[in-house]
C-alpha cells in the first residue's frame, strides 16, 4: 500500500512532505520511545507516535520509514516539518488516539 | 577516509547529523544496506548520550576498505558503573529529556547489539568514550 491510499482511508491529514505520498509501505511500529523505534523499526513502516519535535523526522529519515503519523491531532514543530518537505518523508495527522489508529492500520495492512 | 563531527551538549535540532552523513558516504561506497542500516543505529545512540547525558564531545569516523571504526568522545559525568549502564531499562535521563522520548535505556543496548566490537571506557567527572567498530564483511 501506498502512503497516499493510508492517508485517504484514514483520512488523515497531510502536514509536510507531499512528495513523498507515493512511497510504498512494509508495516507499522508504534511506540514513542526513540531508541525503541531506532532499534527495532523496520525500513518503510508507518511510525505512529505522539513525539513531535525534529528527533522524530532525524529517526524517520535514517531509518527510510514510509511516513510519521501524529496522534490527537498533534502538530509538528516547524524544523520538522522542513526536513520532512526537503526529504520527502510525510507527516500526517490524525484525530484518532493511539489506539484506534493503531487498529485501523492493522486491519489494512494485515 | 576519516571524517570529524562536534556534538553539542543539549543539542537535540542536530542530534543525527553524523550519523546521517556518515550513512551518505557508506551509500556512496556501495556498502551494504545491511551494514550501513547497522552503522546507523549505533552511532545514533552514541550521538544522542553525548548530547543527553555529557557535554557534547567529538565524533570520530574512519573508514577503511573492510570496516568503520567510530569513537564518539565527550566531556561529562562519566559512567560509574559501565555493566550496569548496559542493561536495558537502565537510564538517568532527566525528566525533559524523557518527555522528548529518549531515556528508555535502550541506546547502549542498541549499540551493543549492532556492533562487532564495542568499547566503553569512562572517567568519572571527565567523560566517557564509546568505541565501535562493524566489518563491512
Ligand atoms: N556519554 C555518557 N555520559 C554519561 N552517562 C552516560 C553516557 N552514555 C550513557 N550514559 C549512562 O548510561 C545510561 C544508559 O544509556 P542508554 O543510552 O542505554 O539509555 P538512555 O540514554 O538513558 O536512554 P535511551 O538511549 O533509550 O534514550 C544513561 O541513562 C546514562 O546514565
Ligand atoms: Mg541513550
Amino acid at each position: 500500500m501506498k502512503v497516499k491510499e493510508l492517508v485517504e482511508k484514514l483520512n488523515l491529514k497531510v502536514l509536510s512532505g507531499e512528495s513523498g505520498l507515493d512511497r510504498e509501505i512494509e508495516g507499522c511500529y508504534v511506540s514513542d520511545l526513540l531508541s525503541d523505534v531506532m532499534g527495532n523499526a523496520e525500513m518503510g513502516n508507518v511510525w505512529v507516535t505522539l513525539q513531535t519535535h525534529k528527533n522524530v523526522m532525524a529517526i524517520a529519515s535514517l531509518k527510510e520509514l514510509a511516513c510519521v503519523i501524529l496522534v490527537k491531532n498533534q502538530q509538528a514543530a516547524e524544523d520538522t516539518l522542513e526536513q520532512s518537505n526537503e526529504e520527502g518523508i510525510p507527516f500526517l495527522s490524525t484525530t484518532m488516539q493511539t489506539f484506534e489508529t493503531a487498529g485501523k492500520i492493522y486491519e489494512l495492512l494485515k | 577516509m576519516h571524517q570529524e563531527y562536534t556534538v553539542i551538549e543539549g543539542d537535540f535540532v542536530n542530534a543525527g547529523k553524523a550519523s546521517s552523513s556518515v550513512k551518505k558516504t557508506l551509500k556512496q561506497l556501495n556498502v551494504s544496506p545491511q551494514i550501513v542500516k547497522r552503522v546507523v543505529v549505533a552511532l545514533y545512540e552514541a550521538e544522542v548520550n553525548a548530547i543527553a547525558h555529557a557535554y557534547g564531545g567529538t565524533v570520530s569516523v574512519d573508514i577503511e576498505a573492510d570496516k568503520i571504526t567510530m569513537v564518539v568522545a565527550d566531556k561529562g559525568p562519566g559512567i560509574p558503573d559501565i555493566a550496569l549502564a548496559m542493561q536495558e531499562g537502565y537510564s538517568t535521563a532527566r525528566p525533559e529529556v524523557r518527555d522528548m522520548g529518549f531515556g528508555a535505556g535502550m541506546g547502549l543496548p542498541n549499540m551493543q547489539k549492532n556492533v562487532d566490537k564495542l568499547n566503553v571506557t569512562s572517567e568519572v567527572g571527565v567523560g566517557t568514550t564509546v568505541e565501535m567498530e562493524v566489518n563491512f564483511a
